[in-house]
């Protein structure tokens, strides 16, 4: 066991490397060939002619500016209402609540999420259902587009109800580290109502704390593919989006323009992200006055309100969608205002279980395996931590969020391109390990708080007790940690489920996962078979966050100071 | 209830007298603390020398914040990154200063009995016993008696502490007081050397001080350990009988 430690210790380093390699050589991968070079695909000399293409496109400006508006309104439009639901109940029940219901809501994967949302707010979806025929006089479904307006108002809810239990469950972690429970006793013992009272005294030591999610936010929603191929418009469809199509272009020297538009992705995500960070600045300037004024109320209770109104509006979208889902999988014959399929049927169920098999299979070899190598190197990493008594660098941290930065269409693509030119095929293992690229950063972002949190003297009893290192990893920490290393495995396998660009582009589209089935079966007609893959979608994270639970409960029933620490 | 400094002594804890391999007896170590410095970012925060004989318990006092519980962490091995640490920790003539925290065989007992939640009683305490712990004096043994030699040890030692019977108890159900008896019988299980002491009765209540007090200076006494206890209180150290050192705020 004298190899404990400096195993242990290696693992942050081969941690760092797994997230960053990838993503550099990804770049480096899209890079030549936008200038001309990939000599697989016949390109061996520098040229601009692949950018011109692509300037030339019809519709690019569309594509960037829609691009550029989804990223930024709906990442807007989460922090508000997650700011306004934190000002508004901070320190009720209702945030308890809320907390208790984070895990499974971040658990729904983005194109499950984004079939519903299609299915209850389409022309002929339950909500319009709901209201007619009365009071809309609806007999038949009325005449707007949806999904797929050209706005991307669609793309934007899609994005807005996945991007607000993240960021909710990155505020609540990051409360307790500004002191929020004491600024906010203070600031309302100093006469401030409740609401004013969050924005003056814990927005500004909050925000500095969320900024690194809420840019890993701007990305996804700038650069985001399966949401958009489900919500957004199609013609021109946001930039991501018609990436994808030029690299599944059956012409390979489409790969060329590809890949000059995934660099041109690149800029735009940093564009948002600049133009999110010049914002800060603008804001900052503008409150500076206001934070001191002195001025106890302002507007609070119309804050409350609205702090009330979206979180139940983005309760009842949620709640909806899920409900929409199940009844249009149980649905044999809908006519439009009723409000209720009639018969039900398991009908969808039955044709659906022959052609489940397989990607249920994949799916969840996949989702184990990406999360067990990000588990491990996420508690190496961790532990390495407490053997050096340091906490982790603020760069290694930057590394950490590196794949939720970079637009993993632009990377993965990349990544693809150097597959082919060093001739490797495309496979399960480069699906699995494009996967722990992103299950990783969550692993790690779910686990590190009560790692580091848990108390060193339990390590220094068990080792005056003479037991060596290795011997209370094994014996007293793990152990310990039983709990909250089971609920980051549930997160990471959700995140693993959910993926739909790395195992799409990795394994060349030859694998096919129940994220794969359910973004392609949302384009084509039937309702029914889509709405049993999202739900099948749901249920795998459903199931590993109810192990997670269940699991320690079974097995600890006896240990009630490890359930509840 | 019995007071528990009258319980039989039943054998369950060997002196440290006996711990020698050559079977000759030996009077128990003594702790020596050689020009002892702890800084603090390069200001000194605290110095000390002394040497604890054999059964002795010495009192450190102090206001918090001169460094009694980080002159702990220095001697146990646990001084965290922000301060550095000068001077020799021995036991008679071996040094424990450049040793690990989990080869130096110092018993350390916390201001909270720290039982670990997920062993049960009676795993605590096997968590404390080295590992070829049987009842024959040569080590040998089939694995079955092994684990039998350990189990009546168990047994024997929450015996002592009048918990016969706690073995497969979750330890969140103890009170505060069987919690605390354990977490001792659980360092002397360990057969410790010496004995590191940082307020250890500092949470209990009146009653049970007292009752914890003499349980533990009676062990240490009778199985002639020396002992270094860091405290607030005036009364633990008058109880321990030792001799104690004032240590005042620095400037």
């Amino acid at each position: 066991m004298r190899l404990f430690s400096p195993t242990i210790r290696t693992i942050p380093w081969l941690a760092m490397a797994l997230l960053s390699l990838p993503v550099a050589g990804g770049l480096a991968g899209i890079l030549a060939p936008a200038l001309g070079w990939l000599p697989a695909l016949g390109g061996d000399e520098l040229t601009l002619e692949h950018w011109r293409t692509l300037v030339a496109t019809p519709g690019l400006a569309d594509m960037v500016r829609l691009s550029l508006s989804a990223g930024l309104a709906s990442s807007l439009i989460s922090l508000a209402i997650v700011m306004l639901f934190l000002g508004a109940f901070a320190e009720t029940r209702a945030l308890a609540l809320v907390r208790r219901l984070l895990s499974p809501l971040l658990a729904v994967p983005h194109a499950a999420a984004a079939i519903g949302i299609a299915f209850l707010l389409t022309p002929s979806g339950l909500a319009s259902r709901m209201i007619s025929p009365w009071p809309s006089g609806w007999d038949t479904p009325p005449d707007y587009l949806f999904p797929g307006d050209p706005w991307g108002l669609g793309l934007t809810i899609g994005l807005v109800i996945k991007e607000v239990p993240f960021l909710l469950l990155m505020s609540l972690a990051a409360l307790p580290q500004c002191q929020a429970q004491a600024r906010l006793r203070l600031a309302r013992s100093l006469g401030y109502a409740p609401v004013t009272a969050f924005a003056k005294a814990v927005l500004p030591g909050l925000y500095p704390l969320i900024r690194l999610p809420i840019y890993a936010v701007i990305a996804f929603a700038s650069a985001n593919v399966e949401v958009a191929m489900i919500l957004g418009p199609t013609t021109p469809p946001p930039l991501a989006v018609a990436v994808v199509r030029w690299i599944n272009d059956p012409d390979l020297s489409m790969r060329f323009v590809a890949s000059a538009a995934a660099l041109l992705q690149l800029g735009v995500t940093l564009a948002a992200l600049g133009l999110w960070w010049l914002g800060e600045r603008l804001v900052a300037r503008l409150t500076r006055t206001a934070l001191t004024s002195g001025r106890r109320q302002a507007g609070d209770r119309l804050w409350a309100g609205a702090g009330g109104l979206t979180t139940l509006l983005a309760v009842l979208l949620l709640g909806g969608s899920l409900v929409g889902l199940v009844l249009w999988s149980l649905a044999a014959w809908w006519p439009f205002p009723a409000a209720l399929p009639n018969p039900l049927s398991l009908h969808a169920w039955q044709g659906a279980l022959p052609g489940l098999k397989d990607p249920l299979a994949q799916t969840a070899l996949i989702g184990l395996a990406a999360t067990g190598l990000s588990l491990v190197l996420t508690v190496g990493a961790l532990e390495a931590e407490h053997l050096r008594n340091r906490g982790m660098a603020a760069w290694a941290e930057l590394v950490l969020y590196l794949p939720l930065v970079v637009p993993p269409v632009a990377f993965l693509f990349g990544l693809v391109q150097l597959q082919v030119q060093a001739g490797l095929a495309p496979g399960a293992l480069a699906v699995i390990l494009a996967h722990s690229l992103f299950v990783l950063p969550y692993v790690f972002l779910s686990l590190a708080e009560s790692y580091r949190r848990l108390d060193p003297r339990w390590a220094q009893v068990a080792a005056s007790l003479g037991h060596s290192p290795a011997s209370l990893f094994v014996r007293v920490r793990l152990p310990l940690l039983t709990v909250p290393i089971l609920t980051a495995a549930a997160v990471g396998f959700s995140v693993s489920v959910g993926q739909y660009l790395p195992t799409l582009l990795m394994s060349a589209g030859r694998l096919s996962t129940l994220t794969t089935e359910a973004v392609s079966l949302a384009s084509g007609g039937d309702r029914r078979l889509t709405a049993v893959y999202a739900l099948m979608q749901l249920l795998l994270p459903a199931l590993g966050f109810t192990l997670a639970l269940a699991l320690p409960r079974l097995l600890m029933r006896h240990r009630s100071g490890v359930l509840n620490p | 209830m019995t007071p528990l400094d009258t319980l039989s002594p039943s054998g369950a804890i060997h002196t440290s007298a006996e711990r020698t391999s050559d079977g000759r007896l030996s009077t128990g170590h003594a702790l020596i603390l050689e020009d002892i410095r702890i800084d603090q970012g390069g200001r000194p925060l605290l110095s000390l020398d002394a040497r604890i004989a054999p059964g002795e318990v010495l009192t450190l006092m102090g206001p918090s914040g001169v460094g009694k519980s980080t002159l702990l962490a220095y001697l146990a091995g646990f001084l965290a990154p922000a301060f550095t640490g000068q001077g020799r920790v021995l036991l008679n003539d071996s040094d424990l200063t450049r040793l690990p925290a989990e080869a130096r065989q110092l018993g350390l007992l916390f201001q909270d009995p720290l039982l670990f939640p997920h062993l049960s009683v009676g795993g605590n305490l096997a968590f404390g016993m080295p590992r070829k712990e049987s009842l024959n004096a040569s080590g040998k043994g089939s694995r079955k008696e092994t684990r039998r030699a350990r189990h009546e040890k168990i047994e024997a030692a929450l015996e002592e502490i009048g918990m016969a019977g706690f073995a497969d108890r979750d330890p969140t159900t103890l009170s505060g007081g069987q919690r605390s008896r354990v977490a001792l019988m659980r360092v002397l299980l360990s057969k410790p050397c010496a004995m590191l002491l940082d307020e250890p009765f500092s949470k209990l209540d009146a009653s049970l001080r007292q009752e914890m007090r003499s349980l533990v200076f009676t062990r240490v006494q009778r199985l002639g350990l020396p002992a270094l206890m860091v405290t607030h209180d005036a009364a633990d150290a008058k109880a321990a009988g030792g001799p104690v050192i004032e240590l005042g705020a620095q400037p």
